[in-house]
């Protein structure tokens, strides 16, 4: 038994490779240098070039959009393992996502755990056929760290809800079609037990956005106002006012994703940028301090990877990783934090270039700038680390 | 291979933890050191062979239980949990390593049956400076009629009072450095033992034309320093896998007290001054114990990069050892500042054992130097 699912898997391997090699346009397979490489889907969906569309449209036929889902959602019904191959062998040959979608990384699992089977089938089929673009909106301008504190109402009016209020760091909402909303269902119950999670259109009326702009430059980052907005009452997602317990879930999944676990590191590795930058001599970098601060660096990130390895191997055992989310972000985002910090020293003053002609100098300088949201979104890394003390070292309160 | 035990290996490490809870708990230690700093507990060694630990890493054509390294690494993490004193890093981890991957049949064949009853013990000589630098040996092992003659001076020989024959790194005429199996009874040795702040007895050895046999070299000619080389990585590693049970501990006791410790009308753990500085380390605990179980599986499966993994988990331990045995120290107060509680114990080992065979500062230069910056 063991050895022909071996033999199986083997054989899905070879085909993934063949398949991938004869489909995937070359283009596709570049590492991704700024925000035309990505393609977002949606009900107004723009390919950046004809490879990207068809790149889409290739996977899309080949139900591999998202492969790990079932089939009655359009998913490509892999296997743990056989997606895991499909990853490896996207990630050997270099293979762009076909395309990016935050109803697939956060949406989508809540969904799966939390919505009605009309429901699922309503939005699961959009995500996976690309047709909508999912936004989320959690935050507000006096829920920031502390979320459960979020003042968005939705009104019961009978056949509907009417919402009212404003979310701030809603990534894309003056280009989705789509919002995950936390609101206030309750406002006398405890603030975490007054929360219900909400689907809202975009296009209904009442609904408003304005971008923000940040310290590196341009932004994906809006604020979205609601103004007496009638949301269906189908749209609720789980039970009302227990929205909390599908937001700790979903942050869990976003923790992940700033944190880069499950993402494969293609950048290059910070010595060799350093080496191409640095004096040296006798095979050495002559600034020892800065020498002794990546060598820090480099150890860390090499022992972060080896560490979420490791925390996966656990969780196929049955260990639970869930509370861990806390520490891949605090730690993932410290060391990109701590590794733009680097990369600045090692550019000298090319790397503080903002408007010029080398693209990449001005590049690396918003990079940094960009790099200080980090340890703040999805958390900062204070919430993580009292979430850690509480959650996993059982500090009292 | 998946970065995480096999079955049999987390057995090895339950009965090692329950065995030495039972056996030689850190209670042992202090009996020991009270008693004028005796080196081992003399019912726990034989018990310990009993157990199987000292064939661990032996192969099955010596009986052995080629059982690997991971095995072992659990073993030394549950002893340095328990601040365990016995000779099995010295005799098997350093010397049996030398010996397991000699080509010296007859050697090989007298002494690892020996060190793997426990009859017979070995000490690793290398240290002759103050500090670890394998590349600085001075002393010599000159050719003469019937072998070697061997001169010069070694420092912080690990268990080096009472073994039964010390295996020296010395420099060969051809100014190779090459390793030898020198009788502790040799005319010539003069030996003189210092304790240490970790309450551990360390040996100096004085060598003065001692003569030893042709067939007392474990290092093939022109082998010598990948030899060298693979004891020194392997004792890193083991140390790391040592310091690795000596963090949980110091960091168990030290959370627990920020449980049940009240000040100012609440526990201390409710601080947050004190909250994100035990989170942070409960963070590095997590790396370390990563870098620990794969330097160990690269040693069971002498990855080509052991280099890298050995320095790689001895900077990392290193680092983590010190911050969590000074915050174990500033968390538990005065108390932990007084001889009345174990915590000290761990904080004065940490910084004999991540000094022995490269601390921090080295691992991390050596790091970077193979990685060629």
């Amino acid at each position: 038994m063991e050895t022909t699912t071996k033999t199986d898997l083997e054989d899905f391997r070879l085909e993934t490779r063949r398949w991938l090699e004869e489909n995937c346009p070359a283009s596709m397979r570049k590492p991704i240098k700024d925000s035309n490489d990505y393609f977002w889907g949606g009900r107004n969906a723009i390919f950046n070039n004809e490879d990207q569309k068809v790149w889409f449209e290739k996977m899309l036929a080949k139900k591999w959009i998202v492969p790990y889902w079932d089939t009655q959602y359009g998913g490509g019904g892999l296997s743990r393992e056989e997606n895991n191959i499909l990853t490896q062998e996207m990630t050997r040959l270099g293979c762009r996502k076909p395309l990016f979608s935050f109803g697939i990384s956060m949406l989508g699992p809540a969904l799966h755990k939390f919505a009605n089977e009309e429901q699922k089938m309503r939005f699961l089929p959009e995500i996976t056929a690309g047709k909508t673009w999912w936004c989320q909106g959690y935050s507000e301008p006096n829920a920031g760290s502390d979320l459960a504190g979020l003042q968005t109402k939705a009104e019961d009016k009978g056949d509907h809800y009417l919402v009212t209020g404003s979310k701030v760091w809603t990534s894309y909402a003056d280009k989705a079609d789509w919002i995950f909303c936390l609101v206030r269902t309750d406002f006398d119950a405890p603030k975490h037990n007054g929360i219900s999670f909400l689907l809202i259109d975009m296009a209904s009326e009442g609904v408003s956005t304005r971008p923000i702009k940040l310290i590196s430059g341009k932004s994906p980052f809006c604020e979205t106002f609601f103004d007496h907005v009638k949301v269906p009452k189908e749209n609720l997602i789980g039970t009302l006012n227990e929205g909390w317990s599908i937001a700790k879930y979903l942050l869990t999944h976003e923790r992940q994703m700033i944190g880069g676990v499950g993402e494969t590191d293609q950048r290059r590795e910070l010595h060799d940028i350093a080496k191409d930058h640095l004096p040296m001599k006798d095979g050495k970098i002559t600034d020892t301090v800065l020498r002794n601060e990546l060598a820090v660096q480099d150890m860390n990130d090499k022992i972060f990877e080896m560490t979420i390895q490791r925390i996966m191997d656990e969780a196929k055992t049955g260990v639970n990783a869930g509370a861990l989310s806390s520490f891949f972000k605090y730690y993932g985002t410290e060391q990109n934090v701590s590794r733009m910090e680097l990369m600045t020293a090692i550019t000298g003053s090319d790397g503080l270039v903002w408007e010029g002609k080398d693209k990449d100098a001005m590049n690396q300088a918003r990079l940094f700038c960009r790099s200080k949201g980090n340890t703040i979104e999805g958390g900062t890394s204070e919430v993580q680390l009292g979430i850690i003390s509480k959650r996993i070292l059982n500090l009292p309160s | 291979m998946a970065f995480i035990l096999n079955e049999e290996q987390k057995m090895l490490k339950d009965s090692a933890n329950e065995f030495l809870a039972a056996n030689a708990p850190v209670e042992q230690f202090r009996t020991l050191r009270d008693n004028n700093y005796e080196a081992f507990d003399a019912n726990l060694w034989p018990a310990i062979v009993e157990m199987g630990w000292t064939a661990l890493t032996i192969p099955e054509e010596y009986n052995g239980l080629d059982f690997g390294y991971v095995g072992l690494g659990q073993v030394l993490e549950e002893m340095g949990r328990n601040l365990t004193k016995a000779p099995l890093l010295s005799s098997i981890a350093l010397g049996g390593t030398a010996l397991v991957n000699s080509t010296n049949a007859g050697l090989k064949s007298s002494w690892i049956p020996e060190i793997m009853n426990g009859t017979k013990r070995l000490a690793f000589a290398i240290d002759e400076k103050n500090y670890f630098d394998p590349t600085a040996i001075e002393t010599t092992a000159v050719t003469t009629a019937e072998g070697y003659s061997i001169n010069g001076t070694k420092k912080m020989v690990i268990d080096g009072a009472g073994a039964d024959a010390y295996v020296v790194v010395a420099k060969t005429d051809e100014g190779e450095s090459a390793l030898f199996l020198v009788d502790a009874a040799s005319k010539g040795i003069t030996i003189q033992t210092d304790v240490l702040l970790d309450a551990g007895t360390y040996a100096s050895l004085s060598f003065e034309q001692v003569n030893i046999a042709k067939n007392q070299r474990i290092s093939e000619p022109g082998k010598g320093k990948s030899l060298l080389n693979l004891v020194n990585n392997t004792a890193a590693i083991c140390l790391s896998a040592e310091m690795m049970g000596m963090i949980h501990a110091a960091f168990e006791q030290t959370v627990a007290y920020l449980q049940e410790r009240t000040q100012f009308g609440k526990r201390i753990g409710s601080y947050q001054a004190l909250q994100h500085r035990a989170a942070k380390m409960f963070c590095e605990i997590e790396l370390c114990k990563s870098v620990v179980i794969t330097a160990l599986q690269g040693l069971d499966k002498q990855e080509e990069n052991l280099d890298e993994l050995a320095s790689l988990a001895k900077a990392k331990l290193g680092e983590t050892i010190k911050v969590v045995s000074n915050e174990a120290m500033q968390m538990h107060g005065g108390i932990g500042v007084t001889d009345d509680v174990n915590i000290g114990f761990y904080f004065k080992r940490s910084r004999v054992a991540q000094r022995l065979f490269g601390d921090y500062n080295y691992h991390l230069d050596r790091y970077a130097s193979l990685k060629q910056y």
